[in-house]
């Protein structure tokens, strides 16, 4: 990448439209604050999407994947057409995963720009057309802004002595299509071994271990109306990253977050598998390598107890 | 596991007399097994046509029959019997009974699309699991799935209100399904947040149940939502020839 296009960067990602989305909101708060303090501490500015609704998470696809592309596209056309703003940033998988794919299918699919050109009219709102903006995870925006010299710089409280795998689970990677930008050559992010966690948690000090289920399923589509088998997805996951050295598991989505955290004590209750890993939001990480105090990051919100851990290791 | 053809013949069609004598000479046990030879005759011509016409089912036609979506898919791992290959085979054949043999576990696909990122010809296995798992409820094959029970109480709240919050969704799904709320790991689950949280956030998770996360100035997406999904209802009653499949058990009923 050319040095103008990686300044480019920087600058359009230096303040981006924050879309939290509903998990945030709720079970995922933790994810919620410790992203704001983060890009508070980092110097990068957000503007929450106004008046938002939720993409429709995993769910809505599944009555009409249609359905779920207009409320996607709704969010997108408030923050291209009401906020005047060109990237959106979503740290939810579900949600990124959801604005990338109307984007992609309203670049390419005639029938959905149709259905969702009448959805919207008849809603009362501009059409949102493909390529009004862009939609980047918050992976993309700490990598892209701030990156790895950066981090280096500020870190206060380095994550060293730390082992952690990185869990990426499957909406950042697949199904391949819907992110064009990803595989494009060196300093781009690959959808088969994802590594701008890594990359990041590095920087702050981690000491990274050989993670295979980076991109494995945690069965969170069904993680309530099939238990049994999220159970055992996530069970395979915790026990693969302890058997590969790992004393902390670092997640970028707050339904693969708690989705592990649960059935981690489910997997013990059910199974009689019983697993240490702590389960650690990559901006909670990051934000206490910062200097931040666990409770700003909303360690305290967890459901899996890591207050001791980090203090063991210096970070509180 | 290397296959066996003797497991692939079910149990039901597979004859052994325990004690047969045939021109003098005992055949009694293995020596006397007899295949069943099975004839097809329940073909429904229009099953490919009638799963493409679902969302998620468009490209069925596309499936070459390599079986990179089987080999990566998530639950195909812990349960060899879900095989989406196989099931795209069937349907693309016509062989409705044979796929009703699996009616029970088609739905269980998480949707992790790692068959989307294996296949080679864009077929989106993962679409056609949620259209299968569609057509067996709209054909009346299986009860709707906790899972479609759960998607539905989610959009329910989306189309309603513009924002979902969770606490509520999980509140109606386990009284729509009939299932105690407290189960025994959520008890061990909350007391380890109880642990954790200030009594300050514990109060805004239990005021969350009143309060109802909303957009504003929602009411034209709504309606707008509503009628899409009533126009695609029909659309589907009629691409699975769901008003004739009525009227037929009807007038069975009116001969007796
Ligand atoms: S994916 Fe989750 S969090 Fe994101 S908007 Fe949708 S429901 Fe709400
Ligand atoms: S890993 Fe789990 S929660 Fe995360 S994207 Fe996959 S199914 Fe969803
Ligand atoms: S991977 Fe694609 S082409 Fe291969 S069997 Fe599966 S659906 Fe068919
Ligand atoms: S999406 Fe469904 S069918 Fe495809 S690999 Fe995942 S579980 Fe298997």
């Amino acid at each position: 990448m050319s040095d103008k296009k990686a300044k480019s960067k920087q600058e359009k990602y230096g303040e981006v439209a924050y879309y939290p989305g509903c998990a945030l909101e709720g079970s995922g708060s933790a994810y919620n604050s410790s992203t704001k303090a983060l890009g508070k501490a980092l110097g990068l500015k957000i503007k929450e999407v106004e008046n938002w609704n939720c993409c429709g998470a995993m769910e809505v696809k599944n009555i009409d994947p249609k359905l779920q592309t207009y409320l996607s596209s709704r969010v997108m056309s408030i923050a291209a057409n009401k906020m005047n703003m060109n990237t959106v940033m979503a740290p939810c998988n579900g949600c990124y995963h959801n604005l990338k794919k109307a984007e992609y299918d309203l670049a390419n699919d005639e029938e959905t720009m149709e259905v969702v050109d009448r959805l919207s009219k008849k809603a009362g709102h501009e059409t949102y057309e493909a390529g009004q903006v862009e939609t980047i995870h918050a992976l993309d925006w700490v990598k892209e802004t701030i990156g790895e010299e950066g981090l280096k710089e500020r870190v206060k409280n380095s994550l060293d002595g730390i082992k952690i795998a990185n869990y990426y689970g499957c909406m950042y990677t697949r199904p391949r299509h819907i992110f064009p930008e990803k595989d494009a050559g060196p300093g781009s992010e690959s959808t088969s071994q994802p590594h701008f966690m890594d990359d990041l948690l590095e920087a702050a000090g981690a000491e990274n271990v050989e993670f295979p289920l980076k991109t494995a399923c945690c069965g969170g589509a069904h993680t309530l109306s099939d238990s049994d088998t999220s159970t055992l997805l996530v069970s395979n996951i915790l026990q693969a990253a302890e058997a590969a050295g790992a004393e902390v598991i670092a997640t970028e989505c707050p339904t693969c977050h708690s989705g592990l955290e649960m059935h981690q004590i489910r997997a013990e209750k059910t199974l009689g598998i019983k697993t240490n890993v702590k389960i650690i939001y990559f901006t909670q990480l990051l934000g206490m390598a910062l200097g931040l105090k666990p409770k700003a990051v909303g360690l305290h919100e967890n459901i899996s107890n890591s207050f001791d851990f980090v203090k063991e290791k210096g970070l509180a | 596991m290397p296959i066996h053809e003797k497991s692939l013949i079910r149990p039901e069609n597979l004859h052994v007399q325990e004690k047969i004598e045939v021109d003098g000479i005992d055949v009694s046990g293995h020596w006397s097994t007899f295949i069943e030879s099975r004839v097809v005759t329940d073909y429904n011509e229009q099953l490919e046509e009638e799963i493409a016409s679902l969302p998620g089912g468009e490209f069925i036609h596309r499936c070459w029959q390599c079986g990179s979506c089987t080999n990566s898919c998530t639950v195909n791992a812990i349960n060899a019997d879900f095989n989406p290959r196989y099931w795209i085979y069937l349907i693309r054949t016509g062989m409705e009974e044979e796929l009703l043999r699996d009616k029970e576990i088609i739905w269980q696909c998480v949707s992790c699309n790692k068959c989307t990122y294996a296949c080679p010809r864009d077929v989106v296995p993962e679409g056609v699991m949620k259209a299968t798992s569609h057509w067996l409820e709209l054909k009346g094959h299986t009860p709707k799935s906790n899972s479609m029970i759960f998607d539905e109480i989610f959009s329910e709240q989306v189309i309603a209100n513009g924002k979902i919050e969770d606490g509520r969704t999980v509140r109606r799904f386990f009284a729509r399904t009939g299932q105690a709320m407290m189960q025994p790991w959520m008890v061990e689950m909350i007391k380890s947040m109880m642990r954790n949280l200030p009594i300050g956030m514990l109060t805004r998770l239990g005021l969350a149940n009143f309060i109802t996360p909303r957009t504003s100035d929602w009411s034209g997406a709504r309606d707008a939502m509503n009628e899409y999904i009533a126009e695609r209802e029909a659309h589907h009653r009629k691409a699975l020839r769901l008003d004739d499949l009525v009227q037929m058990a009807e007038s069975e009923v009116g001969s007796r």
